[in-house]
């Protein structure tokens, strides 16, 4: 038990449905999670793949609880939040962080980098724990002074971990953070992840449409497809064995780059 | 052999500060060919493929080169006429289909409307030839989707018709600016595989502006890598996935991911490979002296 982060099980979301809302009475409910059960082990690298409509960005702000489950059970660290209360949650934000796909838009443009990092942790930008996690991601102490409109997309993503490992989290949820990145500054930023869970003894999950970036980061990876989990396996044995139809054609999807792979 | 399209020499800066945007890009592409035009953002690839369309922001002047459509330079014809020979010649399929779509009209007329009032064609053919072209990618009852509105279809089935209203006027040169990077990586191989198809059977001129070099090595005959404007390399794709040349190429390929072989793959371009092409881009602004005046 000691060794698992979070259990999930049976794990359902439903929101009604406005468009099918008749004028009196009540929406039909829209099924986004039709129960998912795993768990996390800690210290560990979680890949969530799927397309669009998946659920997979549902799964993970369930996850974080920024989404209320409608039914199913999810504990983290042994302690039962699935309907805990924002109160309630707000003593274990810290100990749960998230990056998120958009840094120009999750970063406010009118706060200095230093300022963005400081702020869950209730300091000043001058705090030296400012300074640490830049230094952890690789940036330097003097942009700390420097406004997000200043930086590169990969500069901004670094920023937003930056954030997220001051706080000295045991979890993060990465959503899509390297679709937005040209593929020098996501093999960078990969590189920092891989690196910083290890570092930091993080447990991680990494929420991707694209296979292709998973296999180096991820030690399991989870496929949902409209709302379910089609297959859950190891990394190495999904990439060389992959069990499920819709696994294959995602796997296929991916141009490789070389003219004599067939596609 | 000229190419249908033939950039010599293209040169643009930004009107305001003088920085230089193209610094002498060459680009050929026979009729009937497909080049991909490679890079990461800000390298000038989206520029090119604007530039050719005549449709740059005004804050962008082209200081000197050629852009020859068809044996036509369209920088020395006056503004009326090159709008009529891009209109005629050319078309775009864009980025994102839902902003290239008027959310407040029907399907229909989005794509009759560039047949009727650009090239003049009767109502009635513009309409049967729309119908054509939504059959031909695979649109199912194309005569229901041609009445609805652009938020009542899916992404893969918004790019479908930006496609049949790019190919509608039979162009002899399509500009496709990441066509799929806003799609799914199954929707992206069936648009990709669709746009290749259609290119194949019309014999359509393609330029593919990417930042993904997988999807160039599906696609493309030959490719342009741009950094900072320059074309570092200019080969055919078979040449360039079995040993590209330029330094910045064959970083840019080890940073590509490839999961069929994972330690290859995802490499940060080293920083010693961008101070060169930075020194080479420096070398050659030194050495730049624009036709008629000095340069900001």
């Amino acid at each position: 038990m000691a060794d698992t982060i979070f259990q999930v099980s049976d794990l359902r979301v439903d929101v009604p449905d406005m468009t099918r809302k008749p004028l009196f009475g009540a929406a039909p409910r829209l099924e986004i999670l039709k129960g998912v059960s795993f768990d996390i082990a800690r210290g560990t690298v979680l890949g969530i793949v799927g397309g669009s409509g998946s659920g997979k960005t549902t799964l993970g702000r369930t996850l974080v609880r920024l989404v209320e489950p409608s039914a199913g059970r999810l504990l983290f660290d042994g302690q039962d939040i699935t309907h805990l209360s924002d109160a309630d949650m707000r003593a274990l934000r810290p100990r749960i962080q998230m990056i998120f796909q958009d840094p120009m838009s999750s970063l406010n443009p009118r706060l200095t980098v230093g300022r963005t990092i400081a702020a869950p942790l209730g300091a000043g930008a001058g705090d030296p724990r400012v300074k640490a996690a830049l230094e952890q991601v690789g940036l330097p102490a003097a942009f700390a002074r420097r406004y997000p409109h200043e930086l590169s997309g990969g500069q901004r993503q670094r920023v937003g971990i930056a954030r997220a490992i001051a706080m000295r989290p045991d979890f993060i949820l990465a959503d899509e953070i390297v679709s937005g990145l040209d593929v020098s500054s996501q093999a960078q930023v990969l590189m920092l992840l891989e690196q910083l869970v290890v570092e930091l003894g993080l447990t991680l999950v990494f929420i991707s449409h694209d296979l292709s970036v998973i296999r180096r980061l991820c030690s399991r990876v989870i496929v949902l497809r409209s709302g379910e989990i089609v297959e859950d396996a190891a990394t190495a044995d999904l990439f060389e064995r992959p069990q499920h139809a819709y696994t294959r054609e995602l796997l296929d999807a991916i141009p490789i780059p070389d003219p004599s792979v067939r596609w | 052999m000229s190419g249908f399209l033939e950039i010599r020499g293209l040169s643009a800066r930004l009107a305001g500060t003088g920085q230089r945007l193209l610094r002498s890009v060459d680009i050929s592409l026979p009729a009937g060919s497909v080049r991909g035009l490679v890079g990461e953002s800000g390298a000038g690839k989206s520029m090119i493929g604007k530039a050719v369309l005549g449709v740059l922001p005004k804050a962008v002047e082209i200081v000197e080169g050629e852009i020859l459509l068809d044996e036509q330079d369209l920088l020395k014809v006056p503004p009326a006429e090159r709008r009529r020979l891009i209109g005629a010649k050319a078309a775009l399929i864009p980025q994102d289909p839902l902003t290239a779509l008027n959310p407040s009209r029907r399907i229909g007329p989005q794509i009759t409307d560039r047949l009727v009032d650009i090239l003049g064609w009767e109502k009635a053919r513009a309409a049967s030839r729309a119908l054509e072209v939504l059959v031909e990618v695979s649109i199912p009852e194309p005569e229901r989707v041609m009445r609805l509105y652009p938020h009542e279809l899916s992404g893969g089935m918004r790019q479908r018709i930006l496609i049949a209203s790019a190919f509608a006027a039979e162009p002899k040169l399509i500009v496709a600016d990441e066509p799929t990077t806003a799609l799914d990586v199954t929707v992206q191989k069936q648009i990709l595989k669709l746009i290749s198809q259609l290119q194949a059977r019309h014999g359509t001129a393609l330029l593919f502006v990417t930042h993904d070099l997988g999807v160039v090595s599906k696609v493309c005959d030959t490719l342009s890598v741009l950094y900072a404007g320059k074309v570092v390399e200019d080969t055919t794709v078979q040449r360039f996935f079995a040993a590209p040349q330029h330094p910045y190429s064959q970083a840019l390929l080890a940073a590509t991911p490839r999961h069929t072989d994972p330690a290859a793959s995802l490499q940060p371009v080293p920083q010693a490979v961008i101070d060169a092409a930075m020194a080479e881009v420096a070398a050659d602004d030194a050495a730049w002296r624009p036709q008629g005046g000095a340069h900001g």
